[in-house]
């Protein structure tokens, strides 16, 4: 168990895996192992960082005027004005540049369609199935995917890898920090609870439907095909209850429940240990999730493409559920007809709203920067006042709570992981570049000194990509 | 109620309603006038619209009777930007094949397609894109496999053209487009060197008329023949959709064999190539973001692709690699970020304005500013390639087009709802 994961438990963030590790299972035999493919990653030694007189956005709302940023054993140790320099400490000059939080996409499928997109590597959706709760996407990741590099060069920390969008139950989804490893262990957020994918509308509806004439074929077929799923995760969490009350009673004879990977899934997304993510464009669709959600007692932690969020924020607000949105891209398929740019920042300004920028893209993912810029400049456009300090939560804050790390990582705030970007201007700019990428106060990417060789296996070797980022 | 919400309640009356496309007379003053042409750029400058047309470029222009005077404040105007090769018009919808007129699945080679007879001047994405500054581009067919058992298209997509975003067609602006290299392997028996194999026979074909061969031998139908007779003559650009370095080459090679006027479009690996495509004078229309091996065609994709090419003096434009139509507004943002890796602003400008009209053949009318020709111009908030910036006056042909959408009106719309909500 890394130190990390030990903070998990300290701070009490996490109700997941992590959480079963502490409050042991009477019943040990229906009980997965707490955490069967556990986090291997290990925070590097690093030497204290002092980023002084800079601009920083905290990812908490505040914008702090030649300011100082302090880094010290993979920690925020203190942001402020006129901090000193520990003993050995490196120490970046800000003047000019920008400091943010590591930024967060809440929807990538790294590693798992990773580059090059050839059929050997395209292992992001088990699409033989409409609900295949039992996969978990991590089984697919390729951490030699060249579009690590890349999203680090933008800026990108922490990302959760998620199954495709062909079934209605995709299958659990993962937390990366974005390091160089050669196993996906060594990449995995120590204690980051898994999500669920989830799916609306017309991918289920086309990849069974219409491609293979069978369940489901429409909307309706969709919404009974989630509801049939989470009557009987609801049985089988019940058996396990009345299973475990019933050891807990002395009941030698008690009859253990057979282990079901799909339901272990869906059992832990009803009760909130893994994070619900459900991917959906259309307004009603997601009005209909909600009741959905109300009817079986789950909470959506985020819908993400959201192309119709704006029509109804209020709702989203109401019900505490974030959506992750593109800044301007519409119309690749009908229910992404009604998109617009203004669609982030109508979410941001209903009162309590939780806009994320995401990516769902290895383009979209090396410049999330640029596409609040986008959003906000749209924002702004109609009369919202959406200064840098706003923005800037969309792609850091924002992401980290509907990802459920947002007490360790997400904003520049002392004793949460050193993930942290200096930028060499504003960072809503179409020119802006990162200059140092900070992942638990190691520097993972610094622009001025590029590795000589590329990070992914694959790249090695092949002439084309000599002296070429990545 | 949040500040940002109330902020916007008192703006919001400000918004402009909906306006048919306004022609006149207009003074724009003080802008800072990125001409593309040998006048360079012209500072502090005003811009005279008579009847549609530039009729003054210069300092201190006196506004006529009746001109609306457009303050730029001394932000950017430049040439309506282009929006690359898409599917504009012919694509309203993604994934819906009743909305689509793109791909031609006969399953025979039919250079005689011309996808601009499906054009379709009213769909959304005209207007939405138009409002992104984008004023010009091209309509491209799409060589596509047909469905498990169906015929499909052939490595000759067809012809397309450019147009203006006011729904016109650009004439004499016609072009050829071929897709080679593996994402077209499937439509040439499994394998690039047949791609070669076929173009050699559909030109022979075509400069031999009085060939004798039995039908069934033929590739080409007469009227293919004649249409590909009219590239071959070097009348009209082919365009060679291709990544990867030893296809260019090949390519180039084919050209010169056949005297042909080509562009290249994609050349993710260009770069390697570079002293011989700027000899061979063969522009690339490249797609600025396409840094990653996404095939095995593009393994040496590099976001400096432009700053290379256009170091080794080769001619390149911008497209989106994905021909869908409805974002071709983010095309100047990939000018930007060509320009934060190492191309030169001018250039990077260049690249969405003039080059790519003057590989179409309409250069004397869009791509840049001069006195005597139909206003194609944008007003700027601020720096054309930058995310932050806005247009603020889109001129086409001569006419002030509306800051209206159905996505402004799908926004209009539910603000107007956001508001009450807040108000209550």
């Amino acid at each position: 168990m890394t130190r990390f994961r030990f903070l998990f438990l300290a701070i009490g963030v996490l109700s997941g895996c992590a959480a079963q590790a502490v409050k042991p299972e009477p019943a040990a035999q229906i009980a997965p192992a707490a955490e069967p493919y556990p986090s291997t990653y290990q925070v590097p030694a690093s030497a204290p960082t002092l980023i002084e007189h800079a601009t920083v956005l905290t990812g908490t709302g505040e914008r702090l005027e030649d300011a100082d940023v302090l880094l010290v054993d993979g920690k925020i140790k203190a942001v402020g004005k006129g901090l000193a320099a520990p003993a050995g400490a490196l120490v970046i000059d800000g003047h000019g540049k920008w400091v943010t939080p590591g930024l967060i996409d809440v929807h990538s499928h790294l590693g798992v369609y990773p580059s090059p997109a050839v059929r050997g590597n395209d292992d992001g959706n088990e699409a033989t199935s409409p609900s295949t709760a039992n996969v978990w996407a991590e089984h697919s990741v390729w951490p030699q995917d060249p579009g690590f590099t890349t999203a680090l060069i933008g800026g990108v920390t922490t990302m959760q890898i998620l199954p495709g969008s062909a079934n209605l139950f995709g299958g659990r989804s993962v937390v990366l920090k974005n390091v160089p490893a050669v196993t996906y262990q060594a990449m995995k957020f120590p204690g980051a609870p898994q999500g669920l994918k989830m799916a609306c509308g017309e991918n289920p509806k086309r990849v069974y439907g219409v491609q293979r004439k069978q369940f489901p074929e429409t909307r309706m077929g969709n919404m009974a095909g989630y509801r049939a799923q989470w009557i009987e995760a609801r049985e089988y969490l019940r058996e396990i209850e009345s299973y475990e009350r019933k050891v807990k009673a002395g009941d030698k004879d008690a009859k253990p429940v057979k282990r079901d990977l799909r339901l272990d899934t869906l059992a832990a997304a009803l009760k909130g240990e893994i994070l619900v993510h459900q991917h959906c464009y259309r307004a009603d669709e997601m009005a209909t999730v909600l009741d959905m959600a109300q009817e079986f007692g789950y909470h959506v932690a985020a819908f993400h493409h959201a192309v119709e969020a704006y029509k109804i924020a209020d709702l989203l607000a109401e019900r505490g559920v974030c959506a992750a949105m593109w800044a301007d891209w519409w119309g690749f398929k009908m229910e992404s007809y009604d998109g617009i740019q203004e669609n982030i920042a109508m979410v941001d300004a209903a009162p309590g709203g939780c806009a994320i920028v995401h990516s769902d893209s290895s383009e979209g993912i090396q410049r999330l920067n640029q596409e609040a810029a986008k959003a906000m400049t749209a924002g702004r456009n109609v009369g919202f006042n959406i200064p840098p300090e706003r923005a800037i939560a969309w792609l850091t804050a924002n992401p980290a709570k509907a990802l459920g790390i947002l007490k360790v990582t997400g904003t520049l705030e002392a004793g949460k992981m050193a993930d942290v970007v200096v930028w060499n201007r504003d960072p809503f700019s179409v020119y802006a570049l990162a200059d140092y990428v900070f992942i638990d106060g190691a520097v993972r990417y610094d622009r001025a000194h590029p590795p000589a060789e590329p990070r992914s296996d694959f790249l090695l070797g092949q002439p084309a990509a000599s002296g070429v980022t990545p | 109620m949040t500040s940002a919400l109330q902020k916007f309640i008192v703006l919001a009356a400000a918004l402009l309603g909906a306006q048919a496309a306004f022609s006149g007379s207009f003074l724009i003053r003080n802008a800072t006038v990125h001409t593309m042409t040998a006048a360079g750029t012209l500072k502090s400058a005003d811009i005279l619209i008579t009847d549609g047309r530039i009729a003054a470029l210069g300092a201190a222009l006196q506004a006529p009777q009746g001109a609306q005077v457009i303050d730029a404040g001394g932000q950017p105007v430049t040439p309506g930007l282009f929006g690359g090769l898409s599917h504009l018009g012919v694509e309203e919808i993604g994934l819906e094949p009743s909305a689509q007129d793109y791909a031609l699945k006969l399953g025979s080679m039919r250079p005689e397609f011309d996808v601009m007879l499906a054009f379709n001047p009213d769909s959304t994405s005209v207007a939405v894109n138009r409002l992104g500054g984008v004023t010009f581009g091209v309509v491209v067919p799409t060589a596509a496999a047909g469905a498990t058992g169906a015929p499909g298209g052939t490595i000759i997509a067809g012809q397309g053209a450019a147009v203006t975003l006011d729904g016109a067609a650009l004439s004499g602006s016609r072009a050829l487009f071929v897709e080679l290299g593996a994402a077209a392997s499937a439509l040439s028996g499994g394998s690039r060197a047949a791609q070669y194999m076929l173009l050699r026979q559909a030109f022979s074909e075509a400069r031999t008329p009085n060939l004798v061969l039995a039908s069934d031998q033929r590739l080409l139908t007469p009227a293919g023949r004649q249409a590909l007779t009219e590239f071959s003559a070097g009348a009209a650009p082919i365009v060679f959709g291709v990544e990867r370095a030893a296809d260019i080459r090949q390519v180039l090679a084919f050209a010169a064999r056949e005297k042909l006027r080509i562009a290249i479009r994609g050349g993710a690996e260009a770069w390697r190539v570079a002293p011989e495509l700027a000899a061979a004078r063969v522009p690339v229309i490249l797609d600025p973001l396409d840094d990653l091996p996404e095939s095995f065609d593009e393994v040496g994709a590099t976001l400096e692709n432009a700053a290379r090419l256009d170091r080794a003096g080769v001619r390149i434009a911008f497209s989106f690699a994905d021909p869908e139509p409805h974002n071709l507004r983010k095309l100047r943002q990939a000018a930007g970020i060509a320009v934060a890796h190492g191309l030169p602003w001018q250039a990077g400008l260049a690249a969405i304005t003039r080059v790519p009209a003057e590989i179409f053949g309409v250069a004397d009318r869009v791509g840049s500013i001069e006195t005597g020709r139909l206003a194609n111009l944008v007003v700027w908030s601020g720096d054309p390639l930058e995310v932050t910036s806005v247009a603020r006056n889109v001129f086409i042909s001569g006419k002030l087009e509306p800051q209206t959408s159905r996505q402004t009106e799908l926004r209009e719309r539910y603000l107007e709802r956001l508001r009450q909500n807040a108000a209550r």
